[in-house]
């Protein structure tokens, strides 16, 4: 596949991967406890956070991107706390991975919470009857059942994070092999006279990683629906 | 073994207010829907946390709001049937039987698998998941997955009200085996009246929220001030011995000093068995009658008439110890003079009485 691929577009690939799988990983924790509460709990303020969560789904990417921007760059308060710890995001690749994470949110807290949703309480309180702790319910009973839904949530978040545009170009530039992504090396491919090929080459790449993702969700949705009727 | 139960609990428009005890072996807590059975069962389990009162199994207090003291569902230690099985879809039928066993501590009796999968006749289910299994092998799965938690007491809400009556007829037996067999109390809800007379122990009458009366099985359901309660399904409990088989399909038994035939009760000569009698199956002449298809006369006493707002009366009726229901309307015992002390006789349709007829009436409609 190197070889098939010029470094340059080859860079774009593998960092896009990169960051899409940064921004899955770490925001599947947080994106599973915003799920749970959204889906099970009542608490002022709940609609707020809702609205927060899905914010980033109707805005408009570049607004987004200037919102980090403006909270996470050089000159912000947060910003530069970050940069003197050493965490500094700006204009990095943590940055694109940030942008992306913020993008696929709603997604993965979206197919989470209607999994967590779908699992009968009453379950939970049959495994409490028998001894099993808050946790240990969770562990053993609410978490097998939402499985499916949470690695369904992650595959969107991820297929979402290797399409992420907007708010990436936004907030951390376009610096080939430091936060060139897939979607904004194709843009800038574009921008030169006779780099058509270069694009298409990435066009496909994205084609089949999407295409990918779908029908894996989709195969993981229908063993779901098996194991949540016990069959 | 013994769990001892008060409660003060209140939502909208009901008014709970309790106290009973229950010893080993199933004590059924009886009434309509609505009396606030469940409630009680979910507070002795820890899923609800009831205004005020005191819950203690043994020397191990639950509950106690004097002390505000409240232990989580999970330490208590109860083993509960739900109506609607609730098995783990994800695990095997061996998964969730073996389920409660993992949190149990280590100190606890446990029971024997082997026996239990026997006691239950489940042993060929282990390999598969709930969603194959029928209504009847899941609601014997859940048993034995409460069993088999080493439960200091077993809760059942109504186990069987979501089954079929051949499905009830297949449990039944399983529960007046675990009675006879296991030493932890079980608190079993049902507003079924035939049901509470095979399996109970012990019986606490509950309407609107309170006790009406507790007691031995047999005394409190032959109570008419507790029929209501029952609505139709108003009965009595008759201990019994079987004594002959006939040929025609007939089974002789003794109760009370005299013979009953009932349709054959699989059961050996010798065996004790219960036979529930429903009051409105119950007749009653003055006179011993005479060329009548009825294979059962019996003379009984009148002990005490009850009347309610309908047209019916609820006769209770004494044959030697035991005591017999009769349902006859106003008219007839106006026509018949009957008060108590009249001797009468009772007439039984044999085939009126089926050993496993499981009387589940509604319990909506008017009382006697």
């Amino acid at each position: 596949m190197s070889d098939w691929l010029g470094p340059e577009e080859w860079r774009a690939v593998s960092l896009s991967l990169k960051v899409s799988f940064w921004a899955t990983t770490v925001s599947l924790p947080l994106g599973l406890w915003v799920a749970y509460l959204l889906a099970r709990k009542q608490f002022p303020g709940k609609q707020l956070l809702n609205g927060l969560v899905h914010l980033p789904l109707v805005l408009p990417p570049v607004v987004t991107g200037y919102l980090l921007l403006v909270s996470f760059g050089p000159q912000a308060a947060l910003g530069s706390a970050l940069e003197a710890a050493g965490l500094g995001v700006a204009f990095r690749w943590t940055g694109a991975a940030l942008a992306a994470a913020v993008m696929a949110f709603p997604l993965m807290v979206r197919a989470m919470r209607l999994s967590i949703e779908a699992v009968d309480p009453r379950l939970e309180e049959a495994a409490a009857t028998l001894g099993a702790s808050r946790a240990w319910v969770f562990l053993t009973v609410t978490l097998p059942l939402i499985l499916p839904g949470v690695v369904a949530g992650a595959i969107l978040a991820f297929a979402k994070a290797m399409g992420e545009f907007g708010a990436t170009i936004t907030f951390v530039s376009n610096i080939p092999g430091q936060t060139q992504t897939v979607p904004t090396a194709i843009y800038a491919f574009l921008q030169v006279p006779g780099a058509e090929t270069s694009a298409w080459r990435l066009v496909i790449v994205s084609v089949v990683i999407a295409m990918a993702a779908l029908l894996l969700s989709e195969w993981i949705a229908r063993r779901a629906a098996g194991t949540v009727r016990g069959t | 073994m013994t769990l001892s139960v008060s409660l003060q609990h209140g939502f909208e428009g009901f008014d709970l207010d309790i106290a009973f005890e229950a010893p080993s072996g199933i004590t059924v807590l009886f009434g309509r829907s609505g009396a606030g059975k469940s409630t009680i069962v979910n507070a002795v389990a820890g899923l609800l946390r009831p205004r005020a009162g005191r819950i203690v199994c043994d020397d191990t207090v639950l509950f106690d709001s004097a002390q505000g003291q409240c232990i989580a569902p999970h330490r208590r230690r109860v083993g509960y049937i739900f109506q609607d099985a609730r098995l783990f879809p994800h695990l095997t039928v061996r998964q969730n039987l073996l389920y409660g066993r993992w949190f149990a501590p280590a100190g606890a009796p446990r029971a024997d698998l082997d026996r239990i999968l026997a006691l239950l006749g489940i042993e060929h289910l282990l390999r598969r998941r709930p969603g194959h299994l029928s209504g009847g092998e899941r609601q014997r799965v859940a048993i034995g997955r409460a069993l088999l938690a080493s439960p200091r007491i077993i809760l059942a809400d109504e186990p069987l009200a979501a089954l079929d009556e051949q499905r009830k007829a297949e449990i039944l037996p399983y529960f007046e085996r675990l009675r006879d067999e296991i030493s932890v109390p079980i608190l079993y809800v049902s507003h079924a009246a035939s049901e509470v007379a095979r399996i109970a122990t012990t019986v606490v009458a509950l309407d609107a929220g309170r006790v009406a009366r507790q007691g031995p099985a047999a005394d409190v359901l032959s109570d008419p001030a507790v029929t209501p309660l029952g609505v139709r399904a108003a009965g009595a409990m008759l201990e019994a011995r079987v004594a002959a088989h006939h040929p025609d399909g007939l089974s002789a038994l003794d109760a009370a000093g005299v013979t009953l035939l009932l349709p054959r009760v699989d059961q050996a000569p010798g065996t004790s068995v219960r036979v529930w009698i429903e009051a409105q199956d119950v007749m009653l002449a003055t006179t011993r009658p005479d060329g009548i298809s009825a294979l059962n006369v019996l003379e009984v006493t009148v002990k005490e008439l009850r009347f309610g707002a309908g047209p019916g009366v609820l006769v209770q009726l004494a044959l030697g110890e035991a005591a017999l229901l009769a349902r006859i309307t106003r008219r007839s015992a106006e026509a018949l003079s009957l008060a108590p002390g009249a001797r009468v006789f009772a007439v039984l349709k044999a085939v009126s009485v089926a050993r496993d007829a499981i009387g589940d009436q509604p319990t909506s409609g008017g009382a006697a």
